[in-house]
């Protein structure tokens, strides 16, 4: 109970900060829109996939995962920003478990996230993508949203208590986003891929983000591995946590 | 006599470099005690031993009886600290910034909104709780902290260069604020300093350290007794108790003159 306040405590304070200056919010809409609008018409009229799935279709949750992706990747800088603030330091003095600290941060960055979610989905409702709209499939994708937040975020806090400096974080950080995003099936299946990227792309955990996200958010889609995927992304976030948690008194060392 | 601080033969080393060699003192409750010394003596490294963000190389101390080595979590709940940067978070109000620990440190949330309001009165910045920090001047931030660090009412507070950087109308008013949680809360306080005038001031013991080791100890008095002369000031005894290391480290004899200078000057 008590790292459950302590967690939600640390998310509420992101809340407030969010809540003070919503700019942020406003501009993390501009990357899906430009996907969507713009990659996306182009590449349909390619014609790019046969079956019964459209480009548009097939590439939404793909995008929204991207965003996901995007927003926390960084997410790690801010535990750098709060060490040379000296925050870390006030934190890390209270009884509150490295644990409560990592994954109140982490559920702030499913905060951020859910703002992007609603405008994929009114982008989708716009480019008329067969979206499922019942309310069940709709709480899924919330929660699969706030998961990919909280698995990519964590693994951005224990880079960035490994590297412990802003320049080689961002270094890293620009490293990371695109193979990550391209060794996935956000915006081509994984049946036309090369066998390395197949194999690449099976460790890795966007892909099974993806699978559920495509799965819950279109019509007509396999459900099939639903539920694995759930646990995949589920396993690696809480040994992302544990592992945050050990690492967190590195960043001030 | 019991002992609120004790440290037992203390050490931290960074690889080859000794930070922190043997050190045992003892703290009354309810005394402030001040750690001095030139820049590198171990001043820092001590208060973060103490606090738990550092754990030691060897050695051990306790506070309040419980050991920081083998309980550092029950420590966390004892102890506030305060480092010596200025830091809180900007975006955040002054109360929502307060708020936010009286949470972490187990605070119920109805005692915690009354004992907020009352710390931000008590370190006059009641007008300002609801005013992002940002827009605060150095001296209400350091107040602001002081507030944040005695929310849960510690035995043990721990300043680390609590007047650094501020105007001195900001240290007049942190001194002031010092001595009443002194006297109304019976906190024990263990600061770190540079200016001799604030140690002189406040404390009741004196620790000076030198390249990690204890150089002297006792109280204000009985420090300047040591050197038999007439007109001793505490800075007089920083410099002979410390000068083995300011010979040899001419940087740091540089920033004691300058500090001299100012300090007479100002």
């Amino acid at each position: 109970m008590k790292f459950l306040k302590k967690t939600f405590a640390i998310t509420e304070m992101e809340a407030m900060k969010i809540f003070h200056d919503p700019t942020e919010i406003f501009m993390r809409a501009v990357q899906p829109a430009l996907w969507l609008l713009i990659f996306g018409q182009v590449f349909q009229r390619m014609h790019p996939m046969n079956g019964n799935i459209s480009y548009i279709d097939f590439m939404t949750p793909g995008i929204l995962a991207q965003s996901v992706l995007f927003i926390s990747i960084f997410y790690g800088i801010a535990i750098i920003w709060e060490r040379d603030l000296g925050l870390t330091h006030k934190f890390l003095v209270t009884p509150t478990p490295r644990t409560a600290l990592v994954l109140g941060k982490a559920l702030s960055a499913g905060l951020r996230s859910v703002p992007v979610m609603i405008i994929v989905y009114l982008l989708a409702l716009l480019l008329n993508v067969k979206l499922n709209r019942h309310p069940l499939q709709v709480m899924t994708v919330l929660l699969l949203v706030v998961l990919g937040s909280v698995l990519f975020s964590t693994f951005s806090l224990v880079i960035a208590c490994l590297v412990k400096t802003r320049e080689r974080f961002m270094g890293i950080g620009q490293v990371l986003t695109m193979p990550l995003f391209f060794a996935s099936n956000a915006i081509y299946p994984i049946d036309i891929m090369p066998g390395w990227l197949k194999t690449i792309s099976h460790i890795n955990p966007l892909t099974y983000m993806i699978d559920a996200l495509r799965a819950c958010m279109l019509q007509g889609q396999p459900r099939t591995n639903l539920w694995q995927d759930l646990c995949v992304l589920i396993m690696v976030s809480v040994a992302l946590v544990i592992t945050g948690g050990m690492l967190y008194k590195r960043v001030i060392s | 006599m019991g002992f609120i601080i004790q440290t037992v033969q203390l050490s931290k080393k960074f690889r080859d470099f000794v930070a922190l060699d043997h050190l045992d003192i003892s703290v009354e409750e309810g005394e402030i005690f001040s750690l001095l010394g030139p820049n590198g003596a171990g001043k820092t490294t001590a208060i973060k031993l103490l606090t738990t963000l550092l754990t030691p190389s060897s050695g051990d101390a306790f506070i309040d009886g419980i050991s920081i080595v083998k309980h550092p979590f029950k420590v966390r709940s004892l102890i506030g600290y305060v480092p010596q940067m200025l830091s809180a978070d900007g975006t955040l109000t002054g109360y929502e910034n307060l708020i936010l620990f009286a949470k972490l440190y187990d605070i119920p949330p109805k005692e915690a909104k009354q004992r907020v309001k009352q710390s931000l009165e008590f370190m006059n910045l009641g007008e300002f709780a609801h005013k992002a920090v940002k827009t605060y001047s150095g001296g209400m931030i350091r107040r602001l902290e002081i507030a944040q660090s005695m929310l849960h009412r510690p035995k043990v507070l721990f300043l680390d260069e609590p007047t650094t950087g501020l105007d001195p109308i900001g240290v007049k008013t942190v001194w002031q604020h010092i001595l009443e949680l002194k006297q109304q809360f019976n906190t024990t306080i263990l600061l770190t300093t540079h200016v001799m005038e604030e140690a002189d001031k406040l404390s009741n013991h004196i620790a000076f350290l030198s390249r990690g080791k204890l150089a002297a100890i006792g109280t204000p008095t009985s420090l300047k007794a040591t050197l038999n002369k007439q007109d001793v000031s505490l800075e007089d005894v920083f410099i002979y108790y410390t000068k083995e290391s300011l010979d040899s480290e001419k940087g740091f004899h540089d920033i004691v003159t300058n500090r001299k200078t100012t300090s007479r000057l100002g």
